[in-house]
């Protein structure tokens, strides 16, 4: 069942917080995870993996690749639990 | 004893290697005060383990000497979650080390790190392998391999305080905590260094590791009174208590120490490192590596076996391994041993593995600070095969300050022998 955008962002807010320390409110859609918030490829790697089983999802390597921005993750998930 | 040196190096002159910070975190406390004051106190920290999984695998050992203070209550969880336990202990430790030595103005080339552990970042091993097994490839996180690798610990600390002069991590089994300070003094008499942070850490309690020294008999099955069953030198010493946590201490050349002005704790007077090469856990019964360690460390301070006041034995309440060293430590000090204050503070803390050599080094610079070593607790009747002056159930007064001379050893698994000979602050607490 999918959810809504609002719930999705809340649930990657509070993944990066838990992977980063990042308060959740600096989780804002148009940022971008490298250049805006700072993040890792190895702690990107892990709020995917999170992600996957948070949201009942698969994103696999070439599709993790090419998201961005967390509207792109947020966009990826809404699309893929359909 | 080899010929005599001049007692400047055991006095701390030119070219001596001083601490000037420790921190610990312990199942006696969470930090080297509360630690050290409930060792003179006597207490236990050997507690009845929660985790499910003692009862479910049916354990032959449902006790240990877990932290005072976990450690997830003092780290956030965004750096205790991207840490193994054994990195974030001797983070805790370095942090508390590190602020007492005033935060050092140091160039990062001049810093090190030599933070040591007997076994590694097993927690985080046998945790991923429980997800690949339940959950498959592609839940193994990618902070796994930093995490569980050895010198985990000793990269975390080098990032934290920007230490570029090498970050080492010597695995020495239960010789190593006291290995990585022997390593660091070295690094500052070599000149490689002029100030490093030092320790040994160890978080292992957990199902595997509880088997497999279980296995090997070397763990006491006192299940029904953990706070009695650590009992170095007793007849009824029957194992010893896996315990967990971190010993670290700041060691920095005297000149950069006098230099900012620091207050000297102690200094690392002398090391001795030797191996047995006779078995790959048992001790040498007539414990010659453990006694020319001994006297190695006592050779470099240029000290005197009438200078030892004190030992911090290895003593893990082990029945072969006490007499042996109890053995090793009369032939390395001869008639002298009869003057000296033998403590085991293990019947206290329980065994903290890697971690044990470190946090023992911190014992015998506070009993020389302070005066007094730390009791030995739970021995109802000496083993008569020790013959050492064992400080029982109360501490003692000891001689203190810069001209007397504590031991500090630490053994290990494969043969490895360690032997610190530390001297105290000047005029101590006084």
């Amino acid at each position: 069942m999918a959810q809504s955008e609002n719930e999705i962002l809340d649930g990657i807010a509070e993944l990066v917080n838990e992977e980063t320390g990042l308060p959740k409110e600096s989780v804002e859609m148009d940022k971008s995870f490298t250049d805006d918030l700072d993040i890792d490829s190895l702690s990107m790697t892990s709020i995917v993996v999170h992600a996957e089983e948070k949201f009942g999802v698969t994103i696999p390597d070439e599709d993790s690749k090419n998201l961005r921005t967390v509207r792109d993750v947020v966009a990826y998930i809404q699309q893929a639990q359909g | 004893m080899s010929e005599q040196t001049p007692r400047s190096a055991a006095a701390g002159t030119s070219g001596a290697v001083v601490v000037t910070g420790m921190g610990a975190t312990t199942p006696l406390g969470g930090d080297v005060p509360s630690t050290w004051e409930a060792a003179l106190a006597g207490r236990s920290g050997a507690r009845p383990l929660t985790m499910p999984f003692v009862e479910e695998l049916g354990l032959p050992v449902t006790f240990g000497g877990t932290l005072a203070v976990p450690a997830t209550d003092v780290l956030p969880r965004h750096e205790s979650k991207r840490l193994d336990p054994s990195a974030q202990y001797a983070l805790i430790a370095g942090r508390e080390a590190w602020a007492q030595a005033g935060a050092p103005e140091v160039e990062g080339e001049r810093l090190g790190v030599v933070v040591a552990t007997g076994i590694g970042g097993v927690t985080t091993l046998i945790g991923a392998y429980d997800v690949l097994r339940e959950r498959g490839p592609r839940r193994v996180l990618p902070l796994t391999v930093p995490m569980l690798m050895p010198n985990g610990a000793a990269g975390a600390l080098a990032i934290e305080f920007g230490a570029q002069a090498g970050a080492h991590s010597p695995a020495s089994a239960c010789a190593s905590g006291a290995e990585a300070i022997a390593y660091a003094a070295e690094m500052i008499r070599t000149g490689r260094a002029d100030v490093v942070i030092a320790g040994g850490t160890e978080a292992a309690i957990l199902a595997l590791p509880i088997a497999a020294f279980a296995s090997m008999h070397a763990l006491s099955l006192r299940n029904d009174t953990p706070e009695t069953a650590s009992r170095p030198y007793d007849v009824t010493r029957d194992g010893f208590v896996l315990a967990e946590g971190a010993g670290v201490v700041v060691l920095e050349s005297e000149a950069h120490a006098a230099a900012r002005g620091a207050r000297v704790l102690g200094t690392v007077a002398g090391a001795g490192i030797t191996s047995d090469a006779h078995h790959i856990a048992a001790p040498d019964p007539e414990g010659l590596g453990a006694t020319r360690a001994m006297r190695l460390a006592l050779q470099q301070a240029g000290a005197q076996p009438s200078d030892v006041v004190h030992v911090n034995a290895h003593a893990t309440s082990t029945p072969v391994g006490d007499v042996a060293e109890a053995v090793a430590l009369r032939a390395a000090l001869g008639g002298a041993t009869d003057a000296v204050a033998v403590s085991a503070t293990k019947s206290m803390t329980g065994h903290l593995l890697g971690g044990a050599g470190s946090l023992e080094a911190i014992f015998c610079l506070k009993a020389l600070e302070d005066g007094l070593a730390p009791p030995t607790i739970n021995v109802t009747e000496l083993d008569p095969q020790i013959d050492l002056d064992v400080v029982l159930d109360e501490p003692r007064k000891i001689p203190n300050g810069p001209d007397v001379v504590a031991l500090d050893n630490a053994f290990g698994f494969g043969g490895h022998n360690a032997a610190l000979a530390l001297t105290g602050p000047r005029g101590g607490a006084a």
